[in-house]
């Protein structure tokens, strides 16, 4: 019989996801040293969601349930959707955008392996056109908060939507730097002047920052370990650079410059972990360049022209969208034929 | 700086755990003279030889048993003196697990030679050495087996500039060839010589892997004042495919649907060579190789093996294989196949035995869903996507598959190697193959048929309207003899001027009516034919009468030579011809089955 190769010399699936993990864990440090720990409940309910709704589906798809369970891509899922998500934000939305993630995205196209759309990216995008208002609401870095909450208060709200005494939900959310960007720019304002807002770190978001490069540091991991390619960061970071850059050389005072998109919002958190994702992405090196550059350039275009603060989600989407295209048109030359 | 460049290229191919120092510890041993010697017949790619012995016979050690036969073939020798004593199937060593003919041979323990005739390559004509070479029985042994003397022959339209020798041996455990190249590097050298002679090349080069320091030492001071170049290449697999090496030692890339020969590139495996050289400057026919011996045995070592010892010898020379040994892999880890049973004999092709155990080769852990990482299309040397090939072979669209260049894959298994979800690829790549080749035989089959019916429809309007023809000449011919004879009596003067048109009237008139009379008849004919066959189908249109009569016809012919009626077409090709494709796509179909019942199995 003919079974070779005989020898195998590759991360199972289950490693894979269990270091995408890992290169998370230094941005949910920052996040918890900044927003504080309730981060840690979101990521911890978003799990237990994930799991069972996997679990369920496996059954009633009669599937096996341990390997699959195994596999901890519905983990990573929960976490990317968990860190998405505003840090405070209710129990019921992260559990309603959690489901959607698994159940719609994942299960319901054949679980692992056969879903078109980035799962965390569906569910994300399904809350932000749902409930807007929770979803641009994000509580205020810890060191501009008037109030700071502590670990249980914040558990408290998380579950019960109840805030301790004489403490208003104002005092303990702020504007994201992009969306206070965009409502100040369209009130006529300049960037200089805006970005003087206590918000507004070095770079980025104040207190962001320090997520960001978290991220950075955990991609950076993940190149190195030979789970995600190099191509796609690069090229998205790269594209969102470009076209910033562009914008921001014809009239600095109406756009924001390249480092600010660079380090603001989302755009670390996708480049390394979401627009990283194998399954909805292309699989050749070209290909590659022109899905993370796509996704780079859309984001942009729908955090100047959009109608919501960040475009990841829907850029990475969109890019979904494009994918079979994408790879059928940048086929590499095989050996021994002509381009 | 550089290590960061690396980084970022793209890594073709593999690095697996070499296991090669196991085997290396020992000089290549020669293994005493079995106490049978059983020599399958098919120990190349090509047509069998032909027999030349019987049952019975004595032969000497060196004596040719079996003659290339066609174009494509390889002769089998006498590895020792003794006596023939079976000429029968017997399992050989193929993946495929079936039985074919060889000769069994009793060693006399003389192991007398035959007249061994060294010849005078440098002067000799290179045709008539080649020739000779037809009956050497010396094929690639790097493991394709194919015949050498067709490697070598000279015709005008090739014109070979670059020999290379193939050191690489890539794949992990096997070490016959380095031990080859450290022990008989002259043996080798000289057999590069003889072959760059008579292909008339005018450089060789040796690819050796990095691997191989002590063999490449060897090599250097054997090649020393000789126009020969070693190329050193990095220890990565598949680097020894042919093509690959091609690219790595002189820069040329072979294009895919073009062979080396075509452009100027000739390869051959080391130990080729060094059979090429024993038999011009020694006389000796191909009797035995160098076989590695390793994996879950006492002692991994090599052996010079005669051709057709039995396994069971070969593992008893290298200490028996240890307790918990499950079967035996003839070739390396990445390419080689299940032995079917251990009681096989070593033939041309077996470079390397490895006996396996759990602990060496474990079972791959059930397969996973494609995640699309891309890891195989990463590693893939032939820079194929893997993963769309698998999507594809495995939803069965062949077509896709063929477009994504499905046949430009070498079974490296490379991509299996590096895959994440433990997807046997190679599996499916082989299988996707199989069905394509069985589905364009069928279709080609159907092709032929197809056409033999349209001509055989052409044939017959053309006849009918011959006969009608005729009829109406013939008709024409009484009626105007009648007419003629009438219009003499009449006016004799008017005659001439009236007959032509009378006459085509008529004659117009009469080829209708000859056209009618002949379709009745063959209407008449048809119905009698259908009645006689007796199953006449009832859901098909009425044909033409003529066609139903010559397909009652067909199948009247066929019933007389015991042909059932068959429905289609293609019943017209030639009936065990079908019944080969018939059986190959039932295999394909097994197999297919097989994989299936596999996967709901890992699925439970």
């Amino acid at each position: 019989m003919n079974r070779s190769p005989y020898i195998t010399n590759a991360p199972s699936v289950s490693t894979i996801m269990l270091k995408v993990l890992l290169a998370l864990v230094p941005g949910i440090f920052a996040y918890v040293w900044i927003y504080g720990g309730g981060i840690l409940v979101t990521i911890t309910l978003a799990t237990v969601t994930a799991l069972l709704a996997e679990a369920l589906l496996l059954k009633i798809r009669q599937r096996p349930v341990k390997p699959y369970l195994m596999d901890l891509s519905a983990v990573v899922t929960a976490w990317l959707l968990a860190l998405a998500l505003p840090p405070l934000a209710p129990w019921w939305l992260i559990v309603v955008g959690t489901l959607f993630a698994i159940v719609i995205a994942k299960q319901l196209y054949g679980g692992l392996g056969y879903n078109p759309f980035n799962p965390a990216m569906v569910g994300y995008a399904v809350l932000l056109i749902s409930f807007p208002l929770i979803m641009t609401k994000w509580p205020a870095p810890l060191l501009l908060a008037q109030t700071k909450l502590s670990f249980l208060d914040q558990l408290n709200f998380i579950f019960s939507n109840i805030l301790p005494n004489d403490v208003k939900v104002d005092a303990i959310t702020s504007a994201t730097p992009l969306d206070y960007l965009k409502t100040q720019l369209k009130l006529n304002h300049e960037v200089a002047a805006i970005a003087q807002a206590p918000i507004f770190g070095t770079f980025g978001a104040k207190g962001g920052e320090l997520v960001t490069g978290a991220y950075l540091l955990g991609g950076l991991y993940l190149i190195q370990q030979r789970i995600i390619s190099w191509h796609l960061p690069t090229a998205f970071l790269a594209a969102i650079a470009a076209i910033s850059l562009v914008f921001y050389a014809i009239n600095p005072a109406h756009f924001a410059n390249p480092m600010f998109h660079l380090v603001g919002g989302a755009s670390l958190l996708a480049a390394f972990f979401i627009i990283t994702d194998p399954v909805s992405g292309p699989t050749t090196p070209r290909g590659k360049l022109y899905f993370a550059a796509g996704a780079g350039v859309l984001t942009y275009l729908i955090r100047v022209y959009g109608g919501y603060p960040d475009g990841v989600a829907f850029a990475v989407l969109i890019m979904n969208m494009c994918v079979p295209l994408i790879d059928a048109l940048t086929q590499p030359r095989v050996f021994g034929h002509e381009k | 700086m550089n290590a960061i460049l690396n980084f970022f290229k793209p890594k073709r191919g593999v690095h697996p755990t070499e296991h090669k120092a196991e085997s290396t510890q020992l000089p290549i041993t020669k293994l005493p003279l079995p106490p049978a010697l059983v020599l399958p017949l098919r120990q190349h790619i090509g047509h069998l030889p032909k027999v030349l012995v019987q049952e019975g016979d004595y032969v000497l050690k060196g004596q040719l048993l079996a003659e290339a036969e066609g174009a494509v073939s390889a002769a089998i020798h006498a590895p020792t003196s003794g006596t023939v004593s079976a000429i029968a199937e017997a399992t050989i060593p193929h993946p495929s697990g079936l039985p074919d003919i060889c000769i069994t041979l009793i060693p006399d323990g003389k192991d007398v030679w035959v007249e061994r005739k060294p010849q005078d390559w440098q002067h000799a004509d290179k045709h008539a050495l080649v020739a000779s070479l037809r009956n050497s029985g010396i094929v690639g042994l790097g493991g394709a087996t194919f015949p050498t003397h067709i490697k070598l022959r000279a015709d005008s339209a090739s014109n070979i500039h670059t020999l290379i020798i193939n050191a690489a041996e890539c794949e992990p455990y096997i070490t016959c060839d380095d031990m080859l190249m450290r022990e008989h590097a002259d043996e080798i050298v000289q057999g590069i010589v003889i072959a760059q002679h008579l292909l008339g090349a005018q450089r060789s080069i040796i690819g050796i892997e990095d691997n191989k320091p002590q063999a490449i030492v060897a090599m250097q001071a054997a090649t020393a004042g000789k126009h020969i170049t070693i190329v050193i290449v990095p220890t990565q697999y598949p680097s020894g495919d042919a093509r690959q090496l091609i690219r790595l030692v002189a820069n040329i890339e072979i294009p895919h649907n073009k062979r080396a020969t075509q452009l100027g590139v000739q390869v051959f495996n080391v130990a080729t060579v060094r059979a090429l050289y024993r038999f011009f400057c020694l006389g000796e026919p191909a009797i035995n190789r160098v076989v590695t011996v390793t994996g879950n045995v006492q002692d991994p070592q090599n052996f010079e093996v005669l051709f057709g010892t039995p396994l069971p010898v070969l593992l008893k020379a290298a200490g028996g294989e240890k307790p918990n040994t499950t079967h035996f892999i003839m070739g390396g880890p990445m390419m080689g196949f299940d032995l079917p049973s251990h009681d096989v004999p070593i033939t041309k092709a077996a470079n390397c035995i490895i006996a396996s155990s759990p602990a060496l080769f474990a079972p791959p852990p059930p397969a996973m869903p494609c995640i699309r990482c891309a890891r195989c299309a990463d590693a893939c040397p032939i820079q194929l996507q893997p993963q769309e090939l698998y999507w594809f072979s495995k939803s069965d669209n062949f077509e896709k598959a063929r477009d994504y260049n499905l046949f430009d894959c070498i079974e490296c298994g490379v991509c299996s190697y590096v895959c994440p979800s433990s997807i046997p690829l190679v599996q499916y790549y082989r299988y996707a193959k199989s069905e394509i080749i069985a589905q364009d035989k069928a279709k080609e089959a159907a092709d032929l048929a197809r056409e033999r019916n349209e001509f055989r429809l052409a044939r017959i309007e053309r006849e009918k309207q011959e006969r009608a023809q005729k009829h109406a000449e013939r008709a024409l011919g009484s009626k105007l003899d009648g007419a003629k004879a009438e219009a003499t009596k009449a006016e004799p003067e008017k005659n001439e001027a009236v007959t032509p048109e009378a006459s085509s009237e008529d004659a117009a008139k009469l080829a209708k009516q000859a056209a009618i009379a002949a379709a009745v008849d063959r209407a008449k004919a048809a119905k009698l034919a259908s009645q006689q066959a007796g199953n006449a189908p009832k859901n098909v249109a009425p044909t033409n009468p003529a066609v139903q009569q010559e397909i009652a016809e067909i199948d009247a012919r066929r019933k007389s030579v015991g042909l059932e009626k068959t429905a289609d077409v293609s019943s017209n090709i030639d009936a065990e011809k079908q019944a080969k494709i018939a059986a190959a796509i039932e295999r394909a179909k097994a197999m297919k089955a097989a994989k299936e019942a596999e996967k709901l199995e890992k699925n439970d």
